[in-house]
């Protein structure tokens, strides 16, 4: 799939921020390479010029600066959390809540670029 | 020739039977139209969050103790991270450090030899949508077209350890798998729906190697005969391409049912760089003792249990009580037969549902569940012919007039209603054999000149004269008696 700009948003900053920084100890000398940066544009389908690249580069080279400082904290024999707060995900009953989504299909569908018989269209995939 | 080591480990994902999607309250209900089974959440708009489903955990649980696993106190949903259009998230909610369940096993049985595989771990995640390619309208020509009805149906992703050493195996594996999944009620097992998907990543080895070879990961067999047929084509390609020189490179591979082949689907080197990290959306998933003592409480008795209490009880053979316990409705349904007819009348049970009832239910292709003839029915009747009330010639025609009958009657009021009953009693029987010995002097003189077979054919005019309802045991009894 070609990269498409502006596609993915959400995706984006979580995938790039969100990975990078939980894969820290990945990153022996704790700052990233150009390339590294177009790989991962690359691996969530965002197309970056050089200019955005650099940017970006240099933001997130900031935040391994915080981080290192962070690094400095003695955390041995602390278990790692995996969120921020100390909390238990709460449950939802198995329970159906939204029957009938026709309205709802007809709303999202407005908003797609292409749709067809209920079907979201997208360009031919096919392995 | 060398000799070469098949190494197979198996993924499994299982849909779970839960009313309601793993992250949202839409339905899982299978056929739907396009999309009105996808709200906000299913289909990825910005600011939704995911709530776990109590259902789908629960599910976990049940299958963790059924293994034998371990159940983690704490697990962790992660993103798994990888684009393609009918994941509109850009990620799939998976699990991925700290899986729900750990460990486990599964017992197998490949002809006469039983094995036990070893289980890696078993974790929580969501379906993707579809796409499809094919039987759209004009309009959408050069376009796949997008269904997230299935997205985000909750799955148990089961993984194996590298155990399997043949395709036998991995078939026999991945049906002990099946009928686990049934009869704990996490999955309904409808192949065909997509509910039970396996893929295999095979690999060779010279025999008495200890590293693993290469592997290839066959995607998405959903038939059993498939996965035996993939395999074993997997198997002989990847024999064949190291003895010719070659080395095996790894990849996903896709099995072609119509050419019988296993073909390479992509092996971009970016395929498998998912960048897991742990889902901010979702906070880590905590189970109480306390929860998993009520599932462990509500949990059937496991197919291994129920075998040997089949066995110890009924007295039946281990080949019988696994027949019997390939699903928890049939071994339901021979149980409530038993108490029907009497533990005494276990075997004759064992073979009437195995027998009987088998080739009935297979030649009007039905399951157990749709059985014409009930389990209390059945037993009436076998008690009937344990006594002596019925022979077990006119046993099958109850059977028959029972079966087609609907579930009203008894088997004591079509004995009665049709006058099927028996004929014991020595006075009718002795009346009866003295008029056919007078009426067949013939027959009578070739027994006694030494022919066996004169014997057989006045005790077939007995029964031919009661329309079969004369105990043959007894008829022959009273022969032997006159002529002898």
């Amino acid at each position: 799939m070609a990269p498409v700009r502006g596609c993915g948003g959400k995706n984006f900053y979580d995938t790039l921020y969100g990975s990078l920084v939980y894969h820290l100890s990945d990153f022996v000398t704790m700052s990233l390479t150009l390339e590294q940066v177009h790989r991962i544009a690359h691996l969530a389908r965002i197309e970056i010029d050089e200019i955005e690249a650099r940017r970006t580069l240099d933001q997130l080279n900031g935040i391994f600066g915080l981080i290192e400082t962070m690094q400095a904290v003695d955390t041995q024999g602390i278990e790692p959390m995996a969120h921020a707060q100390e909390l238990a995900q709460r449950l939802r009953p198995d329970c159906v809540t939204e029957d009938d989504q026709r309205a709802w299909r007809a709303a999202f569908q407005a908003i797609a670029p292409e749709a067809e018989a209920g079907l979201y269209l997208v360009p031919k995939v096919i392995e | 020739m060398k000799q070469w080591e098949v190494v197979i480990g198996i993924e499994t994902h299982v849909q779970l039977s839960t009313r309601a999607k793993i992250f949202s309250g839409s339905s899982t209900a299978f056929g739907a139209a396009p999309n009105l089974q996808a709200n906000a959440v299913d289909v990825a708009l910005p600011g939704v969050l995911p709530v776990l489903n109590k259902g789908a955990v629960a599910c976990a649980i049940r299958f963790g103790l059924a293994v034998g696993g371990e159940v983690a106190p704490r697990s962790v949903f992660a993103r798994k991270n990888y684009f393609y259009p009918d994941l509109p998230k850009g990620y799939q909610i998976s699990q991925y450090e700290l899986p729900v369940v750990r460990g486990g096993s599964l017992p197998i049985q490949v002809g006469e030899n039983e094995k036990t595989i070893s289980l890696t771990r078993a974790h929580l995640e969501e379906d993707a949508g579809k796409s499809l390619h094919e039987g759209l309208g004009a309009a959408a020509q050069g376009r796949s077209g997008i269904d997230l009805n299935r997205a985000g149906t909750p799955l148990l992703e089961i993984v194996t350890e590298p155990d399997m050493r043949s395709a036998a195996e991995a078939v026999a594996y991945a049906r002990a798998l099946h009928a686990l999944v049934r009869w704990i009620g996490i999955c309904d097992g409808n192949m065909q729906e997509g509910s039970f998907r396996c893929d295999a990543n095979v690999s060779v080895r010279p025999a008495g190697e200890s590293r693993l070879g290469t592997r290839r990961e066959i995607k998405n067999l959903n038939s059993f005969r498939f996965m035996q047929q993939a395999i074993d084509y997997e198997v002989r390609w990847q024999i064949a391409t190291i003895e010719d020189g070659g080395c095996i490179e790894q990849a996903t591979v896709l099995f072609d049912p119509a050419s019988g082949e296993t073909r390479a689907m992509r092996s971009k080197e970016d395929a498998h760089d998912y960048r897991y990290f742990p889902d901010p959306d979702l906070l880590p998933l905590v189970i109480d003792r306390q929860w998993i003592e009520q599932v462990r409480a509500d949990l059937p008795e496991l197919p291994a249990a129920r075998r040997e209490r089949l066995m110890t009880d009924g007295g039946l053979s281990a080949y019988d009580a696994r027949v019997l316990t390939a699903s928890l409705d049939l071994a339901n349904y021979y149980e409530a037969t038993v108490a029907a007819a009497g533990t005494e009348n276990a075997k004759a049970c064992a073979n009437w549902v195995m027998v009987d009832l088998a080739a009935r239910l297979n030649r009007e292709d039905r399951e157990i569940g749709e059985s014409p003839i009930s389990a209390t029915q059945l037993g009436g009747l076998i008690a009937r012919i344990a006594d002596g009330t019925i022979s077990t010639n006119m046993a099958r025609k109850v059977f028959d007039e029972l079966c087609s009958g609907g579930h009203g009657a008894s088997a004591d009021e079509i004995i009665a209603r049709q006058g099927l009953q028996q004929i014991s009693d020595s006075g009718a029987l002795t009346a009866l054999v003295d008029e056919l010995l007078a009426a067949n002097p013939g027959m009578v003189a070739e027994f006694r000149s030494g022919k066996e077979k004169a014997f057989n054919a006045l005790v077939g005019q007995v029964m031919k004269a009661t329309r079969g309802q004369a105990n043959p045991q007894r008829v022959s009894e009273l022969l032997r008696q006159k002529l002898g």
